[in-house]
C-alpha cells in the first residue's frame, strides 16, 4: 500500500477531483492532441502565446488519475513562463520520468511537479505522466499532434 | 452436434486448475489471482511439455525431410491440425490453416478475398469487432472501392438484428461476425446472423478467439465460411493460430504469401500453387506452437471422462459444455458481487454472455483500478480492449475487465471485489 500511497499523493488525487485550467478557452494561439494509443487516453492543450510568453495553458480530455493530474499540474507550472522556460520544464520533466529512475524531486523547486515522482516507480504508468507534456511541447512547436509511441 | 444433457459426472475445475503451473506462483507478495485470460490463457504443463518434447526430441522441419525425426515431426503436426480439425468439427483437415493468430487469419481473408470486391460493395461488420476484424476491413475496402458499415448494438451490447436485416441487400458481400466479445463477453448469435448473411448472398468471417477457450464450436452447424481461433487464448503457445474456410473458397483465392512449401512448381515464368493446406503455409511453420496447440486439444479430451474419450468430438462436446457451465457459475457470482460494490456500474449485459466482467467505476479511471489490483497481485486488464469503436458506442472511454477460465474460483472473485474496496479507500 505504501508504493500505492507514493503514486496517488493526495496532491495528484485532488488534481485528479478538480483538474485545474480544465476546459476549452474562447481563444489559443495554438493547440495540440496527444493521444497514448495503448490505452485511449487523449488530451488537448490549448496554448495562448504572445511576446514569446504562454499566457494560458489549458486542457481538455480524458484519462486516467496520473493523466489528469500531470496535465492539471502542468498548466499550473508552465502558465507565465517564456516558450524557452516552457521547453526547460519539459526537458527536465521528461528526464526525471524516463531517464533518471531514482527516485528524488523532479525540479528541485519544491514544485507540484514533485508529487509525481513516484510514478517512477511504476514504468508502466509513465507515459500517463508525460502525455500532456508531449502534447504540450507539439502545441510549443506549432504541431498539432502528439503520442507517447517510441519512448522508452 | 448434440451436448450431452445428462451430465451426471461433472468436471472437476479445482483438480483441472493444479494443471496450470503458472497459476501457482506470487505476486507482490500474494497468491497470483489471474484474470487476464481474455488478453492471454494460462497454458496447462501437457502443453508446455508437448512444446518442449519437439525441441528436445525430435526437433526438425516438417514435409521435406527424409529422415526419421522429420518424420516425427511431420506427423506430430499433421495430427495437431486433425486435432483442431475435430476440435472446431470442418470437414477435412485440409480446411484448417495454420497462421500466426487470429489477426493473420482474418488479415489473410481480407486480402485474399479482395479480387470479389469492388466499389459499391459493402462490408457489414458488427459494432461488437476486435481492431482484427475491423482494420483489415478497412484495409480492403480502401484497396478496392467497397465499404465499411457497422451494424448496431443496443445498449446491453447485443447485436441489433433488425438493424442487420435493414442493412443486408445484394450490395452485401461480406459479414464480419465476432464469436464472443472480448471486451464485453457478448456471445453473438452467429448461426442466425450467418443464415441471414448467405441469404443474402454475403459471405461470413468469424473471429473466434474468444470462443475458442469458451464454447463448443462446430463450423459446418454455424456455417461459417471463415472463422478464426488464436492458440494462446485458448490455452496454447502464443504465436500460433488457425484459419478454418470452406474448401471452395480457399481454393478460389490466390494465396496469401509467397515462398517455399506453398508451391507445386516455380519456373521464372510462372509457378503454380500447392494444394491445400499448403498454399497458404509458405516458409517453414511454427512446428512447435502447433505441436502445443494441438496437445490443448488432448488435454481437453482428457478432461472427459475416461469412456468419452476414444471419440475425440463427443469428448470435446462434453468438456467444453462442462467449461461454458463452470465458467457460468462464476459470471452470475461474479456479476452479483460486482454490482454490489458501491459505485460499480457493468458494461456489457447482454443475454449470452461468456465470462467477462468489464466494469466502470464512479470516479476512478480504469488504469487507476488496474494498477491497485496489481498491487494486489490480482491482473485484470484496463483500457479500451482494442475495441475502440465498441467503448465509444457504449458511452465510455475505457473498461476494467475481469476475464475468468474454468480455472478461477469464486474466492478469487472475493479477491476482487475487496480489492476494489482499496480502490475506493484511495480515491475517496
Amino acid at each position: 500500500m505504501s508504493e500505492l500511497r507514493e503514486l496517488y499523493k493526495e496532491i495528484i488525487l485532488d488534481h485528479n477531483r478538480q483538474p485545474r485550467n480544465f476546459g476549452v478557452p474562447e481563444s489559443a494561439t495554438s493547440q495540440a492532441d496527444g493521444h497514448n494509443p495503448l490505452c485511449g487516453d487523449q488530451v488537448t492543450i490549448y496554448l495562448d502565446i504572445r511576446d514569446g510568453i504562454v499566457h494560458n495553458v489549458r486542457f481538455m480530455g480524458s484519462g486516467c488519475a496520473i493523466s489528469v493530474a500531470s496535465a492539471s499540474i502542468m498548466t499550473e507550472a508552465v502558465q507565465g513562463k517564456t516558450v524557452a522556460e516552457a521547453e526547460v520544464l519539459f526537458e527536465q520533466f521528461h528526464h526525471a520520468m524516463t531517464e533518471d529512475r531514482a527516485a528524488g524531486p523532479i525540479t528541485g523547486e519544491d514544485s507540484e511537479l514533485d508529487a509525481l515522482s513516484g510514478v517512477k516507480e511504476f514504468p508502466i504508468r509513465v507515459k500517463c505522466a508525460t502525455l500532456p507534456w508531449h502534447t504540450l511541447r507539439a502545441a510549443l512547436h506549432g504541431e498539432n499532434s502528439a503520442t507517447t509511441e517510441g519512448e522508452k | 452436434m448434440s451436448t450431452v444433457s445428462e451430465n451426471l459426472v461433472r468436471l472437476d475445475a479445482a483438480k483441472a486448475r493444479t494443471d496450470f503451473p503458472g497459476l501457482t506462483r506470487q505476486v507482490k507478495g500474494r497468491p497470483l489471482v489471474y484474470l487476464d485470460n481474455a488478453a492471454t490463457a494460462q497454458r496447462p504443463l501437457a502443453v508446455i511439455e508437448a512444446t518442449d518434447a519437439y525441441y528436445r526430441t525430435y526437433n526438425a522441419s516438417v514435409h521435406r525431410g527424409v529422415h526419421a525425426l522429420s518424420q516425427e515431426a511431420t506427423d506430430a503436426f499433421e495430427a495437431a491440425r486433425e486435432n483442431l480439425r475435430i476440435f472446431l468439427n470442418a470437414r477435412e483437415s485440409a480446411e484448417v490453416i495454420l497462421t500466426k493468430g487470429c489477426t493473420e487469419s482474418l488479415n489473410l481473408v481480407a486480402t485474399c478475398i479482395r479480387s470479389q470486391l469492388q466499389p459499391g460493395d459493402e462490408i457489414l461488420l458488427t459494432t461488437l469487432e476486435h481492431h482484427s476484424n475491423i482494420v483489415p476491413w478497412q484495409l480492403a475496402a480502401e484497396a478496392t472501392g467497397a465499404t465499411v458499415r457497422p451494424i448496431p448494438v443496443n445498449d446491453r451490447g447485443e447485436v441489433d438484428l433488425d438493424a442487420f436485416l435493414s442493412m443486408l441487400s445484394d450490395r452485401t458481400k461480406i459479414v464480419g461476425i465476432v464469436h464472443i466479445s472480448n471486451a464485453l463477453g457478448s456471445i453473438n448469435p452467429v448461426k442466425e446472423l450467418a443464415r441471414l448473411a448467405h441469404e443474402a448472398g454475403a459471405l461470413v468471417v468469424v473471429d473466434g478467439a474468444q470462443a475458442g477457450p469458451h464454447l463448443r464450436i462446430d463450423v459446418q452447424d454455424l456455417d461459417a465460411d471463415f472463422y478464426s481461433l488464436s492458440g494462446h487464448k485458448m490455452y496454447g503457445p502464443t504465436g500460433v493460430g488457425v484459419l478454418y474456410g470452406k474448401r471452395t473458397l480457399l481454393e478460389a483465392m490466390p494465396p496469401y504469401q509467397g515462398g517455399g512449401s506453398m508451391i507445386k512448381t516455380v519456373s521464372f515464368e510462372k509457378s503454380t500453387w500447392a494444394d491445400l493446406p499448403a498454399k497458404y503455409e509458405p516458409g517453414t511453420p511454427n512446428i512447435a506452437g502447433m505441436i502445443g496447440l494441438g496437445a490443448v486439444v488432448d488435454y481437453l479430451v482428457a478432461l472427459a471422462p475416461g469412456d468419452l474419450q476414444s471419440d475425440k468430438g463427443k469428448a470435446l462436446d462434453w468438456t467444453m459444455d462442462e467449461i461454458a457451465r463452470r465458467e457460468s457459475e462464476l459470471l452470475a457470482y461474479g456479476t452479483e458481487k460486482l454490482r454490489g460494490v458501491d459505485g460499480v456500474r457493468m458494461v456489457g449485459t447482454a443475454e449470452h454472455k461468456a465470462s467477462i466482467l468489464s466494469f466502470v467505476m464512479q470516479g476512478v479511471h480504469p488504469h487507476d483500478i488496474g494498477t491497485i489490483l496489481d498491487a494486489n497481485g490480482i491482473a485484470i486488464r484496463a483500457g479500451h480492449h482494442c475495441a475502440m469503436p465498441l467503448m465509444q458506442r457504449m458511452g465510455v472511454p475505457a473498461t476494467a475487465r475481469a476475464s475468468l477460465a474454468f480455472y478461477n474460483t469464486e474466492a478469487e472473485i472475493d479477491a476482487l471485489v475487496e480489492s476494489l474496496g482499496k480502490v475506493k479507500e484511495i480515491f475517496g
